[in-house]
């Protein structure tokens, strides 16, 4: 690793510190994902890796490579910024799909969520376009 | 203006990711200009609500107020699975709220909010009678979620947005 | 010496990474549920998209980079089509 000794030290150490952090982040919220008991806390976990876990590594890895070439390397910010973009749809399809599944009494459900509509609602006939299949 | 580039912003911007992704040159920069208007005008055939900003003063705020947010909240939730899942010292629950944003593209922010702070999740959004699902993992009681919601995300949002 | 703080904290940030990954497919096995397996899944991507920007860091080599930008894509497209799946039993409708 060569390159490496072309940083000044307290760069060298700045980097270490986020490289780590980030790391640690990103294994909690795996141990998170094995550790917590239902599946709607289990989608709290990786979340961690999600926001800073990534956010501390991209840092650090600008600042390395902008600091070993000698101009300014950005590219990594699109993989932050895909990021940021992308997981919230991926984490909401996978919780509204779970929500679904779990209201539907022929799968069975390891967890009691919330009906569809609230108590005050439940009177009312369903709208037109929710009683329709689909 | 309008008709050549119908998303300005949209454009800007996927020229500014072609040109990090590559080196700077005049062919990539052509090139880039090629993409993004093409995009631009994709976009336009699906017809999405166009976002209108009404106060950009608003928005460094809003950043500022959501990247302490989730710093707090990871620190929070790495406490949390620290501890483990049987500490009694909190609990996890569906948090259900009402919101007074109808605007779509301050709707999606919100969401993008809250999905990203570790903590809250997103579940479901009902647009008829605008009734919002959460799950949260450190519940402490739901009059709390709802004020913390309104008063420091939606206030802001419907500032910028509506 | 400050370079070698921080080989080895490359060192233990890729051992990390790989444990996460590892915990990750541990959970994707067990999961009781599909789609417990497929936010494991997700979390798997994610965890080997940053690995491949820290083995990046530690040869010094630019191009890992778009190792991890096609990993995180391919993730995306991958649980947006699985959840789909999920809530509707078809992808394309």
């Amino acid at each position: 690793m060569t390159h490496l000794h072309q940083l000044p030290p307290v760069a060298a150490v700045l980097i270490a510190i986020f490289v780590v952090l980030g790391s640690s982040l990103a294994l909690l919220g795996s141990l998170g994902l094995v550790r917590l008991k239902s599946f709607y806390q289990r989608l709290h976990a990786p979340t961690l890796a999600y926001s800073y876990g990534t956010l501390l590594i991209i840092l650090g890895s600008m600042a390395m490579f902008s600091l070993i070439e000698e101009r300014p390397v950005v590219h990594e910010i699109i993989i932050g910024v895909f990021m940021m973009i992308t997981t919230p749809i991926t984490l909401l399809m996978l919780g509204r799909a779970s929500l679904r599944r779990d209201r539907d009494a022929k799968l069975g459900h390891d967890e009691r969520v919330p009906p569809r509509t609230r108590a005050t609602d439940a009177a009312k006939p369903p709208a037109p376009d929710q009683a329709a299949p689909r | 203006m309008t008709r050549m580039i119908p998303h300005p912003l949209l454009s800007a911007l996927l020229v500014l990711m072609w040109l990090l992704l590559t080196r700077f040159s005049m062919g990539n920069l052509v090139l880039g200009s090629i993409i993004a208007l093409a995009a631009g005008w994709s976009v336009e055939h699906l017809h999405p609500s166009r976002p209108r900003i009404r106060r950009w003063r608003a928005i460094p705020q809003l950043m500022a107020i959501v990247i302490w947010d989730i710093l707090k909240s990871n620190i929070s939730v790495a406490r949390v699975l620290l501890l483990g899942p049987d500490h009694p010292a909190y609990h996890s629950g569906f948090v259900e709220l009402d919101l007074q944003l109808r605007e779509q593209n301050g709707l999606a922010v919100l969401a993008i909010i809250l999905t990203a702070t570790p903590g809250t999740a997103w579940l479901e959004y009902d647009a008829e009678q605008s009734h919002l699902t959460l799950h949260v993992l450190d519940l402490r009681s739901e009059a709390d979620w709802q004020a913390l919601i309104r008063d420091r995300y939606e206030a802001l949002l419907m500032e910028i947005f509506e | 010496m400050s370079a070698l703080i921080l080989e080895y904290a490359l060192s233990y940030a890729q051992i990390a990474m790989v444990a996460a990954l590892c915990l990750a497919c541990l959970r994707m096995i067990r999961g009781p549920r599909a789609q417990d397996r497929v936010l494991a899944l997700d979390t798997m991507y994610i965890n080997a998209m940053l690995l491949f920007l820290l083995i990046g860091m530690g040869n010094g080599n630019v191009f890992f980079f778009e190792g991890a930008l096609v990993i995180a894509v391919l993730g995306f497209v991958t649980t947006v089509c699985a959840a789909k799946f999920l809530m509707r039993g078809e992808v394309i409708e």
